[in-house]
């Protein structure tokens, strides 16, 4: 039967998931049209990676249906979407990295040439044409193994293209591109609109919603808010939509009064990664460290703080220098770090909150070398509470908490040291907005209570609302130092791109450009 | 920052390293002849009757007999699992060949052979069921399915023993006659490897089991049925131990229930050398076949060199541990070497 | 680890969508906000894995002393304690070495070696009084050396323990062929068997609750029991909190092979017996009533009062058994079907679980529509 060519392509019908007593998914609609983009915006949990699965054939609806061109999809599997036409690039690529390029991309339909083998030349003259497509020189003979996050995302790409994708499905796919790259992603991404593809596009950055979608949907708390033409919409009132209240100004005022030098960094060099990294941090000081992605912002933290290894040079804290490549003997010197990723370095996600606040103190807890009489319990409460952090009981695990939550845990678990420095990378990814403003204050506070603070941020109004002074890296060096009236959003970009202000995108939006996944929106107006 | 202009004079350097990456790849093959060339030419050396044809043919069957169960085995290991069962599946097969035989001589020894490997196919049955739906770790599982299906066989065979004597002549000559001077067992050891060896490179469902090993997560987001799969594999695995179970009977011709007693280690240990990875997605039946053919050889020498034949185990575990630390540290030069080669696109 | 066949679909975690965790681990909490019913959730942590293992364990001896003759008579109960004192005294630092989500399959082999260099030495002229802690020092050395492999090379512990499996047990052959040694002083050796004054209680009893004590402490009560835990179920993060997670895998390695060294001295006190293939195959049995004890065998989870459970289950299982008669082969079986059971049971159960869980939501929300699929996960 032939699409009804007035309706949508794409419906997601009334869809309902829950996980356990967790309702992810309410009741969303959304009508995806034949030759447009649809971009998913809302918060983080907001329950648009329920809806990719779905999509994806990974999930089932537990009621509501999926209809493309008006008949009603059961998808019980990922074959079944692919089979569909729907296609999914996640943020995360999933390549096989023992496989060759050339077979990763025929991995779902292999051409077939003698007695039904795999024709190895077809699918590596195929993969061939597809990276000539996309203007990119890729080999498809090599493993997968070894390519960087941006290569391994193009051949995501060649792999959708490589079948008959009614039904693109792109959540987040530029977090780990320039913006160069995502140019080029969206020629390839127009092209297919052209030819009649439907595309569900999500993304934390506007720029990128506005240039390249016609249409928008924005969910809050799992529930469907509204669906509009992107005419019909400024950024302010999506960005009201998301987060179900007007924005106010977050940003604490400082005056900041710095004291002695407490962190010293020397020369710190770690081959092929970053290279004659130097600053000082005065206790009181909030100092940013600012950056692209790929740039070494997280690396050279990493080192300072002992879990990454350093080739060359010195750390002191205090006045007294830091032993390499020890975490211990950073935190016994009251160094604090505060990593980037959550989930994976942060937290253990499967331990309780009591655990988790404590366990970089289990050793200074016990007495005799034993933990007992409620030691841990006593001191994660009281700091579990300094924070406000919301949560029934202490002895739940710290992955049923919200990433506000989450991320309050993780400070109070370093703010417990009682560090004399704290670095904090991406101290408001993937938080609400009440919280990254409590998150915010609490900085402000810390320094002002004598700590020196170091911000890595891709966030520039949190960086410039935030810091004394702003360090800018590229390419693994530090290349500017900026004073607070010096930053601005100009300043800073030029300095970690290394020219002039770029066409393609925003100061903005490439600074956000991050290579870990960012599942969240940012909120940064 | 690399832009796309930069990138063209990048191609002819990606080819020469493509090559490099090759000569990696088929290292480990290259290596094994090379050692097993060392061995002979040194055994032969200070006792010329090593390389006498009938050492060499004793080596070979033997070999056969695990290489067999290593194919078996690196069906299931590339899919990141494992299946410790392979030696009590081969006891099992082996007493039921033997115990069905000796009752009646007359049955046509491609019976024989069937039943020893459906008796195989249902233990990786069973295996793959509890590894598919349960959730479960195979090498817990396989663990657990070793000591289960050693226990049937002690059960059964309840302590009797089956004698040369009782089996018919014609089953007995598969262990020992040759076509064309090739013996049976080797042969068959031959056209297991073939088909194994072809399905998994040339075939759709091949490559999906080293997609399988390689990315798990990868695997189910492709679409690829991986239960089905991983259950594929574990029959195949329990259906070759089956084989190799008949094949040991008509060998040796005495069997008890403790037939292959112990035969996992070898199995992994030849898989493991011959450059199969514990953690899937790398590894070729060839390798594992070569692994095979080296363990087996040095038992060999070690019998005809006066050796005491207590060291045969200490090497074979010898052996695993160089194996994979030599793979550890070539992944690790190739991880760098990559690395170097960096960005196409940036 | 390594054989690990469990495949996580979900490509970034959602907060809201992560799986439910196993029994035996504190009650999922429902969101803030959610209905809470603490007096469910305390009986739900109350029936945990190890618990429901202790009772079944308490179930199975109740039972054996009514319906298996000699069973609770206590010549019998004597030599239960001693039959479980080799699995009960590796488990204990095997728990630690799970709950890291490592293994260590070479436990049974370094048992072996120790009892061949023990039988080695005694031919030597040695004296017991020096050989036995040299039997400790050996099986730690051959512990340090797994360690090494799988904390300094960085490779799967798996792998590494099936290697050094096959190499200790066959250099504890080269040390001793397949003979015996046999004349150990009696003064040692009925010690080893004797009881505790006029009680059915063995002597090893002393050594079983002071080294369990020991080990229970230090995993439920000391930083290194957190560090464990830690490493098990979050390595990067313990690594950001300063834990020196290959030290104290290399250590647990080393305490682990120090066990089942002395475990190799006491087997063969035991039996007056020294010999190459002594334990053989109790590495089964001891990661067999470790998983059956709730340790998880991805890491980060269990208990060790939960491992004393697992170890008296299978033990009593064994010895009933063995009374009814039943072959040694046989009782594989059994141990087999336990091992599989241990880790099989708790996925039953899991999934049990999320069923009543719809069931009861469909039920509490009677006006919402009905699901169209089931959709098991």
């Amino acid at each position: 039967m032939p699409p009804d060519s007035t309706g949508p392509l794409l419906h997601v019908h009334n869809v309902s998931k829950s996980f356990g007593v967790v309702a992810a998914v309410r009741d969303v609609s959304i009508p995806v049209y034949a030759g447009e983009a649809h971009a998913l915006v809302g918060e983080n949990g907001a329950g648009k990676s329920t809806i990719v699965k779905m999509l994806a054939g990974v999930h089932r609806p537990d009621t509501g249906s999926i209809d493309l061109a008006g008949r009603p999809l059961d998808l019980r599997s990922p074959a079944d979407a692919r089979a569909a036409g729907i296609a999914v690039i996640y943020q995360e690529p999933t390549l096989f990295p023992d496989l060759s390029v050339a077979e990763n991309i025929a991995m779902t339909r292999p051409p077939r040439g003698r007695f039904g083998m795999i024709d190895r030349h077809r699918a590596a003259r195929t993969a061939a044409d597809l990276f000539a497509r996309l203007g990119v020189e890729i080999d498809p003979a090599r493993p997968a193994r070894g390519l960087s996050i941006a290569d391994q995302q193009i051949v995501e790409i060649a792999k959708a293209l490589s079948m008959d994708t009614r039904v693109l499905v792109m959540d987040e796919p530029t977090a780990a591109l320039t913006s160069v790259e995502v140019e080029r992603l969206f020629a390839v991404a127009r092209s297919l609109l052209e030819q009649g593809t439907a595309i569900v596009f999500i993304s934390h950055r506007f720029e990128e919603i506005t240039a390249l979608c016609a249409r928008v949907t924005v969910m809050r708390d799992g529930q469907h808010v509204s669906t509009d033409l992107m005419a019909d919409l400024d950024v302010d009132e999506i960005v009201r939509r998301m987060v179900g209240r007007d924005l106010s100004a977050l940003h604490p005022q400082r005056t900041a009064a710095p004291g002695e030098v407490m962190l010293q960094v020397e020369g710190l060099g770690r081959d092929g990664v970053f290279e004659d990294v130097s600053f000082t941090v005065r206790s009181g000081e909030i100092v940013a460290l600012a950056g692209l992605v790929g740039s070494g912002r997280s690396e050279v933290v990493q080192a300072v703080f002992g879990v990454d290894r350093r080739d060359r040079g010195t750390v002191r804290v205090g006045g007294q220098r830091l032993r390499p490549n020890s975490p211990r003997a950073a935190m016994s010197a009251g160094l604090a770090l505060v990593p980037e990723d959550r989930r994976l370095q942060g937290l253990v996600m499967d331990a309780s909150i009591q655990r988790n606040v404590t366990l970089p103190r289990a050793g200074s807890l016990a007495r005799v070398g034993l933990l007992l009489g409620g030691a841990e319990r006593r001191s994660a409460e009281e700091w579990a509470t300094r924070l406000q952090t919301k949560y029934h009981r202490l002895s739940d695990a710290v992955s049923t908490l919200s990433g506000g939550n989450q991320q309050k845990v993780v400070l109070a678990k370093w703010l417990a040291t009682m560090p004399r420095v704290l670095i904090i990378d991406e101290p408001t990814r993937g938080i609400d907005v009440g919280t990254k403003a409590e998150v915010h204050r609490l900085i402000s506070g810390l320094a002002t209570d004598g700590v020196a603070v170091v911000v890595v941020s891709s966030e520039l109004p949190e960086v410039l609302s935030l810091a004394d002074r702003v360090l800018v890296m590229r390419e693994g060096r530090l290349v500017r130092e900026l004073d607070r009236d010096e930053a601005t959003e100009e300043s800073v970009m030029f300095a970690a791109v290394g020219q002039g202000p770029q066409p393609a995108a925003t100061a903005e939006s490439a600074s956000t450009a991050t290579s870990e996944p960012a599942p969240e929106l940012e909120v940064s107006r | 920052m690399t832009t796309v202009q930069d990138i063209h004079p990048r191609i002819g350097r990606t080819a020469a390293r493509r090559s490099a990456l090759r000569r990696v790849l088929t290292a480990r093959e290259i290596s094994i002849v090379f050692a097993l060339a060392v061995l002979v030419a040194v055994t032969a050396g200070v006792r010329p009757a090593f390389v006498h044809s009938q050492s060499i043919r004793d080596i070979l069957l033997g070999a056969a007999i695990v290489a067999v169960l290593a194919v078996g085995q690196t069906v299931v290991m590339i899919t990141r699992s494992v299946d410790l069962s392979v030696g009590s599946i081969l006891g099992l097969s082996a007493y039921a060949a033997g115990t069905v035989l000796s009752d009646h001589p007359g049955l046509p020894v491609v019976l024989a052979l069937v039943l020893g490997m459906a008796v195989g196919a249902c233990c990786g049955v069973i295996n793959g069921l509890l590894v598919r739906f349960g959730n479960v770790p195979a090498l817990v599982v396989t663990l657990g399915t070793l000591y289960m299906f050693r226990g049937v066989a002690y059960l059964w065979a309840d302590g009797e023993q089956i004698y040369a004597d009782e089996l018919p002549g014609g089953f007995l000559k598969l262990g020992t006659a040759s076509l064309l001077g090739v013996p049976y067992l080797v042969v068959i050891a031959l056209i297991v490897m073939v088909v194994v060896g072809v399905v998994l490179r040339n075939y759709p469902v091949g490559r999906q089991l080293y997609a399988m090993g390689s990315s798990p997560p990868g695997a189910r987001l492709a679409g690829i049925p991986v239960g089905r799969r991983l259950l594929g594999a574990f029959v195949v695995s329990g259906t070759l131990a089956g084989l190799a179970g008949v094949l040991f009977a008509a060998r040796f011709g005495t069997i008890d229930a403790s037939a292959g007693n112990g035969y996992e280690l070898n199995v992994v240990a030849a898989a493991v050398v011959g450059g199969v990875a514990v953690a899937g997605g790398v590894g070729t039946v060839w390798g594992a076949a070569l692994g095979a053919l080296l363990l087996t050889t040095i038992s060999s020498a070690l019998a005809v060199l006066n050796i005491n034949q207590f060291w045969q185990q200490a090497i074979v575990g010898a052996l695993i541990l160089l194996a994979i630390g030599i793979d550890r540290l070539i992944a690790l030069r190739v991880a760098a070497a990559l690395k170097k080669e960096g960005s196409n696109v940036r | 680890m390594s054989a690990d066949v469990s495949v996580d679909v979900s490509v970034d975690v959602s907060a809201d969508a992560s799986a439910p965790g196993r029994p035996g681990a504190p009650e999922r909490a429902v969101r803030a906000g959610g209905p809470v019913r603490p007096v469910t959730a305390v009986l739900a942590r109350l029936a945990g894995w190890d618990v429901a293992v202790i009772a079944l364990a308490a179930l199975v001896i109740v039972l054996a002393s009514v319906f298996v003759d000699n069973f609770g008579s206590s010549r019998n109960f004597t030599f239960l304690v001693l039959d479980l004192l080799p699995i009960v005294l590796i488990a204990l630092p095997m728990t630690f070495v799970i709950a890291t989500g490592e293994i260590d399959l070479s436990v049974a082999s370094v048992l072996g070696l120790s009892s061949a260099v023990m039988g080695y030495l005694w031919n030597q002229g040695m004296t017991i009084e020096t050989i036995i802690p040299l039997c400790v020092l050996l099986g730690a050395a051959l512990g340090a050396v797994n360690g090494l492999f799988v904390t300094a090379l960085g490779l799967p512990s798996l792998a590494v323990t099936i290697g050094t499996l096959a190499l200790y047990r066959g250099l504890a052959f080269v040390v001793l062929g397949d003979t015996a040694v046999a004349d150990f002083p009696s003064s040692y050796t009925s010690w080893v068997t004797g009881t505790i004054g006029g009680t059915s209680i063995p002597n090893v009893a002393i050594i079983i609750v002071a080294l369990a004590v020991v080990f229970g402490v230090l995993l439920h009560a000391t930083p290194i029991g957190r560090w464990t835990f830690a490493a098990g179920a979050g390595e990067q993060a313990a690594r950001f909190a300063g834990v020196r997670i290959p030290m104290l895998k290399f250590w647990l390695y080393v305490a682990t092979g120090a066990v089942a060294g002395l475990t190799g001295v006491l087997w063969t006190l035991r039996y007056s017996s020294a010999r190459a293939d002594n334990g053989s195959g109790l590495e089964l049995a001891v990661v067999a009533a470790v998983l059956l004890g709730g340790v998880s065998i991805f890491g980060g989870r269990g208990t060790l009062p939960g491992v004393l459970g697992g170890v008296v289950l299978l033990a009593s299982l064994q010895n009933a058994l063995r009374l009814s008669d039943v072959s040694n082969e046989a009782l594989n079986i059994v141990v087999g079907a336990l091992l599989v059971a241990s880790v099989l049971l708790p996925n039953v159960t899991q999934a049990v679980r999320a069923g009543t869980d719809r069931f009861r939501r469909r039920h509490s929300h009677p006006t919402g529509s009905p699901p169209l699929t089931a959709a098991p996960r």
